[in-house]
């Protein structure tokens, strides 16, 4: 928070709450017993989808930013990054705690019988490095290299559209708006790459 | 979201209608009441569900059932012999978390989508290997059956279970009057297709080719387990969890227990399932509870039987043929259970 304009100020807030919503509706449905028959399973899909949300709204930053010139909309990529990091590590919570009950054993049936829930760790652990340098200064201090490390949010994401298109069963219309949301994300950059 | 029901066959019951408990102290005078009250149905059916002591919270609706099964509800017994005596999930658990695709893919859409689900009349088609086959209403395929309460385990292929107390009558006693000619292998049945009604057969993204389709072995349909239902909790069943007709057979996975049933159909050779069709991988035509065959992508050794606590889930093992084993366990010897899934 640099020079702190009154509407930017406002603005860093709006996108503040609004990406805290999701967890403070789950907050307050738990509150008032309002998670329907099975809390456990829904708190951790709804964790998931947000968690997902975010980290597309985070790859959505650059695209937007060139094709629209909204420049202003860098600054919160940091913001999005770091939310879509804090939603998958609830999810990942919510899940040993809420389905698993913290049983080892169960947990490592879990990794091998469940593979989607293998590329789902996967992606969480390459998302780790980057909340990790997410802040300015060690921004700063990697400088080039921090670009580069940062790409891992591409095999990330590809993991994350994995770990749900894997979880199937009969109706695969929200993965389709998702899988066509990220080839256009990525489609993108690939096209200003082989432009310049 | 139970506050946000809409009225129509789910009406809450009051208080001041529910028979008062010296009504239904004994059996006698509980079927006395029941016969008299025949003409007020919505005493008749709660009487039931209070002298079973089922605890169905005020602000949640009972569900009533057309005039004529009335009589049916309130004149059900339970059949001790065949029920577990774990304890019940929640009325609130059974009516609101429902696998029904046809009303929509979440557990929470069938309460939500499916109340205005016209149930009554409702005709049934029985063909194919029988000797009188027809078109019959439900009044009529009913009229010679007492419903017995069953309390049932009932374990869904995604690893949840729950245990419900249905009303219904064996599917055996249905079939015989029907009298399957001797080349009755298999029982097809088929849920109804309606568009209008049913939003989650309108979808373009489902891989699952309406009419939904189950069939047994027709040893597995005759065997006493396997259950007609016409209700749940000591009501008639409400439209989520299969209105006005259903089968349950308590030792495979839930999917193959099909819902609001319009057709059942005899025949030589085996008949196609839906979700075998959509994933023959996954899923196979007999969907025998069974710990020790895994779904290619989930374990089916243990299962969270709800209600489960947030911090303490309650994880428990799952039992070959979901413990009705030494009943039905006979049905398969020699099969290669790992070959038929």
């Amino acid at each position: 928070m640099v020079s702190v304009a009154p509407m930017r100020l406002f603005r860093w807030w709006l996108f503040f709450l609004l990406l805290l919503l999701p967890l403070g509706r789950l907050v307050e449905g738990l509150l008032t017993n309002d998670l329907g028959a099975d809390p456990a399973k829904y708190i951790v899909k709804e964790l998931g989808f947000w968690a997902l949300c975010w980290l597309w709204l985070t790859l959505a930053v650059t695209p937007l930013r060139k094709f629209f010139g909204w420049r202003w909309l860098m600054v919160y990529r940091r913001m999005f990054g770091l939310y879509a990091f804090f939603y998958a590590v609830l999810h990942l919570l919510a899940f040993a705690t809420f389905l698993l009950g913290w049983r080892w054993d169960m947990l490592m049936t879990e990794l091998t019988k469940r593979p989607y829930i293998v590329m789902g760790s996967l992606a969480l652990l390459l998302l780790l490095p980057l909340a990790v340098t997410s802040t300015q200064k060690m921004q700063r201090r990697l400088g080039r290299r921090w670009k580069k490390l940062h790409m891992l949010i591409y095999p990330a994401s590809l993991l994350v559209l994995l770990h749900f298109v894997w979880q199937i069963r009969s109706d695969f219309f929200q993965q389709l708006i998702f899988a066509i949301l990220l080839a256009i994300l990525l489609g993108y950059r690939l096209y200003l790459k082989r432009r310049s | 979201m139970v506050k946000r029901y809409k009225s129509g066959g789910s009406q809450p019951v009051l208080p001041s209608e529910i028979t008062p408990e010296s009504v239904y102290r004994d059996r006698r005078r509980f079927m006395q009441a029941a016969l008299s009250v025949a003409a007020l149905p919505v005493v008749g059916f709660s009487s039931l569900a209070e002298a079973a002591g089922y605890d169905i919270p005020a602000d949640l609706p009972r569900y009533k059932g057309p005039d004529w099964l009335q009589p049916k509800l309130a004149e059900a017994s339970r059949n001790a012999e065949l029920s577990t005596r774990e304890t019940l999930a929640p009325y609130y658990n059974v009516i609101t978390h429902n696998n029904f695709y046809e009303f929509g893919t979440d557990k929470r859409d069938p309460v939500r989508n499916a109340q205005e689900f016209k149930t009554d009349p409702w005709t049934v088609e029985i063909s194919g290997e029988v000797a009188k086959p027809g078109n019959y209403h439900l009044e009529d395929i009913l009229a010679p059956h007492a419903l017995e309460d069953r309390v049932y385990r009932l374990r869904c292929v995604e690893a949840w279970s729950m245990v419900i107390p249905w009303l219904g009558f064996p599917l055996a006693d249905l079939i015989k009057r029907f009298e399957p000619t001797s080349k009755a292998k298999y029982v097809q049945f088929t849920t109804l297709l309606d568009k209008e009604q049913m939003p989650g057969q309108r979808g373009f993204f489902s891989t699952i080719k309406w009419p939904y389709v189950e069939g047994l072995r027709m040893d597995e349909a005759m065997h006493p387990l396997t259950l007609m239902a016409v209700g749940l909790y000591g009501n008639a069943l409400p439209p989520q969890n299969g209105a006005p007709l259903r089968l349950v057979v308590p030792w495979k996975y839930g999917f193959k227990s099909i819902k609001s049933i319009v057709r059942i159909h005899f025949s030589e050779t085996m008949p196609a399932t839906s979700w075998n069709m959509t994933a023959p991988d996954e899923y196979g035509f007999y969907a025998n509870v069974n710990p020790e065959v895994d779904h290619p992508r989930w374990s089916q050794a243990t299962e969270r039987r709800l209600p489960s606590s947030l911090l303490t889930p309650n994880i428990i093992d799952t039992l070959p043929f979901n413990g009705y084993a030494d009943q039905v366990a006979h049905l398969y010897k020699g099969m290669d259970l790992t070959q038929w899934f």
